[in-house]
């Protein structure tokens, strides 16, 4: 049996809030966060089955047909047990969701770094010197490796227009026209992507560093030329993903097919320098916006024109204007994504794919417009809030911008700043402060999750995982609460194909999307117990192990007997995705100092205020909005892959070129969650939170730097060189 | 190379590639996963272990060159120290994924040791202690452990309540 739920209207019966348990919305542990932190959690590389033999990656040096002249002498090395030039092999990384096999093959080079042999040894030593004794020849070919260089692709569906944004342009009195680009950016997880892959003849059985099984176990089947069915993908925990492990990866398919050509399990790990290359990675952009307000600041014109770009035959293009499309009201409207076609590594989903760089641009360019018109820029946003979707006229499902923007300024103590540029100034320093607002899509995705009830014991399983999202504790607390348990009775089961497929982890839709799942699982299983009672399931109260119905009080376990009761939930979205338009908002606030002679940008505050459904957890929301708003200090500061100009290869690919904020790049950051119900958003009115935060926090730093030292940069990072040539 | 290393109090004999590097040793060898690779090159505080009563990289050092060290790895940590700051990583969500934390732990274990011993660091006023536990000395002190997860504010939470309990 399975509760099913296809989520077509709002919910406006809000059952968790009248449950007895009382462990939704608390600050309940992490239940994996014990074995974290004695080390106990076993990641993708951390299983030693019997016969374990070590795989390593050779990447191309170059763009064009492959070879290897020294094949045989490698075969021949001490302990080396295959060097595997196999057609399956995996070009790049999937795309997230793709459930098919991604571009494969290791006889042309596409980017500089492809994967194009594995060699394997009887030890890591052995295979990392073999590795490097392997010489890859390449017969080059011109490939185009500068997006600026080559004629875009712009695909129907990415253009949407309006009215006549270059009149309403020319008749405003106030108008801006301005080019920013952002750079290109990887995840750097850090846990490398790696596999353990056992082979028994029959079943290919995976330990991976991967988001989404589901779709990963179909994409390594199509990749293999096996039957799903035949494959098995685990994943209990991994270290980390923000969207480069949504896919299969190079490692996975590699380590399969050298198991099943040597029969003994093989282990692929990347060094860290394949990480930066044989994934995926956030596109750079240059996003041309376009406004137009009248006096009082109300928008006539709105343009934004993104150009994006990916590998030949990746179906991906980083979806830059994905909010400009309903953020802002506006009745003369311009949008259009343009894509090239270039041989640099593949591009892909990294945490909040569009709306991080999109948004955050977009935030910079509206303090530019209200700068120019005089008008507070949370006010000028406030005249902006469009009063439904402006692209496709549906209402909005819930819209907590304002609240959002008015508890961030108050706490933040925005009104006490003096609205002009470089006035305060501290020895080297200049000091300013600036905000942004925060959109995000809101989604759903098919998911399913199970409930054993055994006594007083619950086992929650899903193949859905937790890449340090906090997937175990909510899932937990969803279970307890629904069917009256303390967290400590409810095991979770997760990141394994051989239970119900969730959702994966991605697009900020997990908690969302398995969690009903667990709850749908879980009201099964009461109603189950109810009907034994005989009475309705909102009848009876579940708590702390006992049932109670009227004036009678019994243990659960005693309800349960010796059978145990198993739920199944499946939820799917539904009409609710036209019917209206559904988003998570927030409203970010910085202060920075500008260093004048060295120009360096130091972030000294940040406060975010969030709107993102009900919270099921504030502890580990909390800390995912952290996240979110310390990868807008990368962005802002730091994080940018420099592509060489000649060949597109990655310069500074590793942690000592690409600079991913440390703990001292860090101020003490504060984050608030504004209260929403929104009906629309399933039984548990729960909406993403994972990517919200990193949507706009950039642009709040660009805009404090514009207000500590007058100077506008356009170009992302504000790195040193950049501001001093900015301040001059 | 035959080798001996005292790992969380437990004499190990290991023969070993001289290749190896200590954190090779502890998760390939003794089969200890807790420490882990996030780089392999020194340049992510993940595989960060306690060597003799300081904080290393032990992907940076070869498995040969400990040979009669003591060594304190993630998983001899709670009998080592009592488990406060461990604790207090889960209570104050120091982590999130969970990859940088026994980096983090074995780090800031022996950072602490640094900060009572009066070592200063670049944020230090002067070359004189006693240092206090301020955000501004945790982070700088712990910069060499970086988290992509970006739990900053949770780890420095647990470092400091941990270190005041001391
Ligand atoms: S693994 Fe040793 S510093 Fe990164
Ligand atoms: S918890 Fe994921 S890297 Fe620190």
């Amino acid at each position: 049996m399975s509760l099913d739920l296809k989520i077509d209207g709002p919910d406006r019966e809000h059952r968790p809030d009248h449950l007895a348990q009382n462990v939704l919305g608390h600050e309940i542990d992490r239940p994996d966060g014990w074995l974290k932190v004695k080390g106990e959690a076993t990641y993708a590389a951390e299983t030693f089955p019997e016969g374990l033999v070590h795989g390593i990656l050779v990447r191309a040096p170059g763009i064009g047909r492959v070879s290897c002249a020294n094949l045989e002498d490698v075969r021949n090395m001490p302990e080396v047990l295959a060097v595997v030039r196999d057609e399956r092999l995996l070009r790049n990384a999937a795309q997230g969701g793709a459930n098919e096999a991604p571009v494969q093959g290791v006889d042309t080079a596409e980017y500089v770094g492809q994967p194009v042999a594995l060699v394997v040894a009887e030890t890591f030593e052995a295979a990392r010197h073999a590795a490097v004794a392997l010489t890859v020849e390449i017969d080059g070919v011109e490939a185009p490796v500068d997006p600026e260089a080559v004629v875009p692709e712009e695909p129907d569906n990415q253009i949407s227009t309006r009215g006549d944004l270059d009149g309403a342009m020319r008749h405003a009195p106030y108008s801006i026209d301005v080019v920013y680009t952002t750079a290109s950016m990887n995840s750097a997880a850090m846990e490398p992507h790696a596999a353990t892959a056992v082979w028994d003849g029959e079943v290919l059985t995976l330990r991976g560093a991967l988001q989404m099984l589901k779709f990963n176990r179909n994409e390594l089947a199509d990749s293999l030329g096996l039957p799903p069915e035949r494959v098995r993908i685990l994943a209990p925990y991994v270290g980390g993903g923000f969207g480069s492990k949504l896919g299969i990866s190079a490692d996975c398919v590699a380590a399969a097919v050298a198991a099943m050509e040597l029969n003994r399990p093989v282990r692929v790990v990347q060094h860290r320098r394949d990480v930066f290359e044989v994934n995926v990675r956030r596109s750079e952009t240059r996003q041309r916006i376009r406004l137009a307000c009248d006096t009082q600041g109300r928008l006539t014109g709105l343009g934004h024109e993104a150009l994006v770009s990916n590998l030949p035959k990746e179906e991906f293009f980083e979806p830059v204007l994905q909010a400009s499309y309903f953020a802002y009201a506006a009745a003369n409207r311009d949008l259009r994504l343009k894509a090239a076609r270039i041989n640099r590594p593949a591009t892909g989903s990294v945490r909040a794919p569009g709306e991080a760089v999109g948004v955050t641009v977009f935030e910079a360019a509206i303090d530019e417009l209200a700068v120019k018109t005089g008008i507070d820029p949370i006010e000028l946003r406030l005249r902006n809030i469009p009063e439904k979707d402006p692209d496709t006229g549906v209402p909005f499902s819930s819209h907590r911008l304002e609240a959002t923007l008015k508890d961030g300024s108050e706490r933040f103590g925005w009104n006490e700043r003096d609205p002009a540029p470089r006035q305060r100034r501290e020895g080297e320093w200049w000091i300013g402060t600036g905000m942004a607002a925060a959109f995000r899509v809101n989604m759903i995705t098919p998911a399913e999750a199970r409930i054993t009830l055994d006594g007083d014991r619950a086992t929650v399983e899903s193949d859905m995982t937790d890449i340090g999202t906090g997937s175990y504790v909510i899932f937990q607390q969803i279970a307890a609460e629904i069917l009256g348990l303390p967290t400590g009775k409810v095991d979770v089961r997760l990141g394994d194909t051989a239970y119900p497929p969730g959702s994966g982890s991605g697009g900020s839709f997990g908690a969302a999307s398995t969690g009903t799942a667990v709850w749908l699982a879980g009201m099964e299983i009461r109603r189950a117990l109810a009907e034994r009672l005989g009475c309705d399931e909102s009848e009876m109260t579940l708590r702390d192990g006992y049932v109670t119905h009227g004036n009678r009080r019994v243990p659960l376990a005693d309800l349960v007997g010796g059978g145990a009761f198993s739920g199944h939930g499946r939820v799917e979205p539904g009409d609710a995705q036209e019917k209206v338009r559904q988003a998570t908002y927030g409203a970010h606030f910085a202060e920075v100092g500008v260093n004048d002679v060295t120009g360096e940008v130091r972030v000294r505050r940040m406060l975010g205020s969030f709107s993102a459904g009900r919270i099921l957890n504030p502890r580990t929301a909390r800390s995912q909005c952290h996240g979110g708003m310390i990868w807008g200090i990368g962005m802002a500061l730091t994080e940018e892959m420099t592509h060489d100009r000649r060949d597109g290869h990655v310069v500074n690919r590793d942690f000592a070129g690409y600079h991913v904020p440390v703990n001292a790049d860090v101020p003490p950051l504060d984050v608030y969650f504004v209260e929403e119900l929104d009906d629309w958003a399933g039984p548990l009115q729960v909406k993403g939170i994972g990517e919200l935060s990193i949507c706009g926090s950039g642009g709040a730093i660009f805009n404090a730097i514009h207000h500590a030292c007058g100077a506008r940069l356009r170009d992302f990072p504000a790195t040193p060189d950049r501001v001093l040539a900015a301040l001059s | 190379m035959k080798i001996e290393l005292t790992v969380n109090g437990t004499a190990r004999a290991l023969d070993l590639d001289p290749r190896v590097t200590l954190l090779d040793a502890l998760r390939e060898h003794l089969k200890l996963t807790g420490s882990k690779k996030g780089c392999d090159h020194g340049q992510c505080g993940a595989c960060t272990v306690i060597a003799g009563g300081r904080r290393i990289n032990a992907c940076l050092s070869l498995a040969v060159m400990h040979d009669g060290d003591e060594i304190t790895t993630v998983e001899g940590l709670a009998e080592a120290t009592g488990g406060t700051l461990q604790q207090a990583f889960v209570r104050n969500d120091g982590m999130q994924c969970g990859y940088c934390t026994p980096g983090q732990l074995c780090s800031a274990t022996a950072m602490l040791d640094e900060l009572r011993e009066g070592w200063p660091s670049h944020v230090s006023d002067d070359l004189n202690g006693p240092y206090e536990l301020t955000h501004e000395e945790v982070s700088e002190r712990m910069s060499g452990n970086l988290c992509r997860c970006s739990c900053y504010p949770g780890i420095n939470a647990a470092i400091t309540e941990a270190g005041a309990a001391k």
